[in-house]
């Protein structure tokens, strides 16, 4: 709607002052991502419009087209109607699977647009001129730095885990490798599958199987708060007892904010990327640094001291 | 007349009660064992009232379906339709919140429009099967795909959060107990007498029974068929609209995520219970251990960290294949009357 209305703004601009002005002078960036159907991908789709709106706002000669898709097919059809339809001078993507749009993409690179590839990356090195993703591996360490801090020798925890995937697994090794020596316990770890009912039904039968848990890191905020709802159920939230999520819920940053002892923390896994990847796609264009590269943003531990700057209210995440 | 239906049934219901009705039982009795032989906690008085309230959502759908399958039908749209009437539950006692306050009022608006939507859910079904002439496996998977993403819609691709207030006046509803039993396991317990009186000692039930191992003889015995078929649909919806009723107390929340897969769950608990996918054989008290043995599958893997977490999915296929096979085997007897 927005984009129309620019268009047309432009156009309009484009007919009274100069013929062809708007299509030598603008600069056309396409952003294209999945159709949102969990909460995380809905924070992204909100944070994608949000910068379009900052940025249209701020170089009033720069486009900003945002398609999202709902398969990876309907990705690659809308990479091309981008290129055809609206002649792009750079593309912001985050592919639904790698193998299936590296091509896509590539065709694309051909036609001359730059490419910032988002989060998950192609499976062909060399295709992007700019990278931006979370950190799955500094996820898990992170939280296990902080899981470090509250216990001592001997104290036991278990561990939920997502999907099974690359990421998952990412997460899970890298809290295991900085947990090893430490003298904490991990009991077990289960798939919860980054699901709140999941996250509840594991947490209810880890409580019935240990008599003795301290802390759990359920990697998710989705996982946290079905593992919270068990915890209460039990009578198992004092103690001490404190729950690691991950990703940067905005209800979760809200309790952190609030001082919750039982979620005291959260690492932040952002779904707001893809605002920082069309940032620095229109810096390409506007600033005078080179900032073709890899972004590697980092998993920050949130505290009740910067949680302020990670709680978007109106988010749907 | 009575004597010699007497003297026919008793040995079939004695050569019956031997592996065909007792399978599903032996089954979960043997799961139990095993539970227990991993881990004595299995048996703990919380781990056993998890186990019983866990299985009530699946169990009070697989009630429902297991009139839809006796009568020859199958719907596999429960699952998303759960999800979209606990969006919808949540969206309507959020705004009635205004003008009712965040009281009893609220929470009953709630499970009415539940009632109401399960109902009405299943009468689209129903209708759509039998006056629109389609078959009843792509109806429900056309409304399992708009249920799924209405929900989607209706929670802007994130979660649907109930408002916290009600939260604490609705909450008992799944996680206070009742004469020691969760309330949760009290409606499964309700639903499932209801279903099995329904099923075995009314005329409804022979219907269902009836058109599903011919429809065209149902037909020319003078059953209204496309009633029954239909009110199978609608019994269905009504189920549904209950397992949401205990559902969204839970966490509070509905999501696209929210059912994924009950479906097929529901269906398998209906199937292992011993009634026949193709119609016609229906039973409800198989249906109850069925949802319990699924149930019990999930709680037993997560007991122990023997099985590599990838192998669930075989685990779980294993145990349904082996349930059902306890029940259909011939176990070296002539085959029983029917």
């Amino acid at each position: 709607m927005k984009t129309f209305t620019k268009i047309g703004a432009l156009a309009t601009v484009a007919t009274i002052a100069l013929t062809g002005w708007a299509s030598a002078e603008t600069i056309k960036i396409g952003v294209s991502y999945p159709t949102p159907t969990h909460a995380w991908a809905a924070g992204m789709n909100w944070h994608a419009e949000k910068a379009e709106e900052r940025l249209e706002a701020l170089y009033p000669d720069v486009d900003l087209i945002l398609v999202n898709s709902p398969d990876p097919s309907a990705q690659a059809s809308a990479l091309e109607d981008l290129v055809s339809v609206h002649g792009i001078d750079a593309l912001v993507v985050l592919p639904f699977e790698s193998e299936p749009l590296t091509d896509p993409v590539l065709n694309v690179k051909k036609s001359g647009a730059l490419i910032t590839v988002v989060d998950r990356g192609l499976s062909q090195p060399g295709i992007e001129d700019i990278y931006v993703a979370g950190n799955n591996p500094e996820l898990g360490r992170v939280s296990a730095e902080y899981m470090k801090t509250r216990l001592k020798d001997g104290d036991n925890i278990v561990v939920l885990r997502g999907i099974p995937t690359l990421i998952d697994n990412e997460r899970f090794d890298a809290f295991m490798a900085e947990i090893e020596g430490s003298g904490i316990n991990v009991l077990d770890h289960k798939h919860a599958n980054w699901n709140r009912d999941d996250g509840f039904e594991v947490m209810q039968d880890f409580l019935s199987r240990f008599p003795d848990i301290d802390a759990v890191w359920a990697q998710d905020d989705d996982i946290a708060i079905g593992v919270v709802a068990a915890l209460k159920q039990a009578g198992r939230d004092g103690d001490g007892m404190f729950v690691v999520g991950g990703a940067g819920m905005k209800e979760t940053i809200k309790g952190i904010m609030d001082g919750n002892e039982l979620v005291p923390v959260d690492v932040l896994y952002p779904p707001a990327m893809i605002a920082t990847a069309m940032d620095v796609t229109v810096s390409a264009f506007k600033s005078n640094g080179p900032v073709a590269g890899r972004y590697i943003l980092g998993a920050t531990l949130i505290t009740p001291e910067n949680a302020a700057s990670f709680y978007f209210p109106d988010s749907p995440f | 007349m009575t004597e010699t239906t007497m003297s026919t049934a008793k040995p079939s219901i004695l050569r019956g009660f031997d592996l065909k009705t007792a399978g599903p039982a032996i089954a979960l009795l043997i799961l139990c064992v095993i539970g227990f032989l991993l881990n004595p906690a299995f048996l703990s008085e919380g781990n056993i009232t998890n186990l019983l309230t866990r299985s009530a959502f699946i169990g009070i759908i697989a009630v429902g379906a297991t009139f839809v399958i006796t009568a020859g039908g199958i719907d596999l749209s429960v699952g998303s339709m759960a999800a979209v009437i606990a969006g919808v539950m949540i969206i309507v006692m959020n705004s009635a919140v205004d003008t009712f306050g965040t009281g009893v009022t609220t929470v009953l608006i709630g499970c009415g429009c539940s009632i109401i939507l399960g109902l009405g859910a299943g009468l689209v079904n129903g209708f759509l099967t039998t006056k629109g002439k389609i078959e009843a496996f792509i109806v429900t998977l056309g409304t399992m795909g708009i249920y799924r993403s209405l929900v989607t819609y209706f929670a802007d691709g994130g979660t649907l959060s109930l408002n916290y207030d009600i939260r604490g006046v609705y909450r008992p509803v799944y996680y206070d107990s009742f004469f020691g039993l969760p309330i949760p396991v009290w409606v499964f317990i309700i639903v499932s007498i209801a279903g099995w009186f329904l099923m075995n000692r009314t005329a409804f039930g022979r219907y269902c029974t009836a058109i599903g191992s011919n429809e065209s003889v149902a037909k020319y015995s003078a059953i209204k068929v496309d009633r029954v078929k239909t009110l199978t649909y609608v019994i269905q919806g009504l189920c549904v609209s209950l397992a949401t009723i205990i559902y969204v107390p839970r966490l509070g929340s509905a999501s696209s995520s929210t059912g994924v897969l009950w479906e097929l769950e529901a269906i398998a608990a209906v199937i292992i219970g011993g009634t026949v996918l193709k119609g016609g054989y229906g039973r409800i008290g198989g249906t109850i251990l069925g949802a319990l043995i699924l149930t019990t599958i999930g709680n037993i893997l997560n007991f122990t960290d023997m099985i590599s977490n990838y192998l669930n999915g075989t685990m779980q296929g294993l145990i349904i294949i082996v349930a059902v096979w306890l029940q259909r085997g011939d176990w070296g007897r002539s085959k029983s009357a029917d």
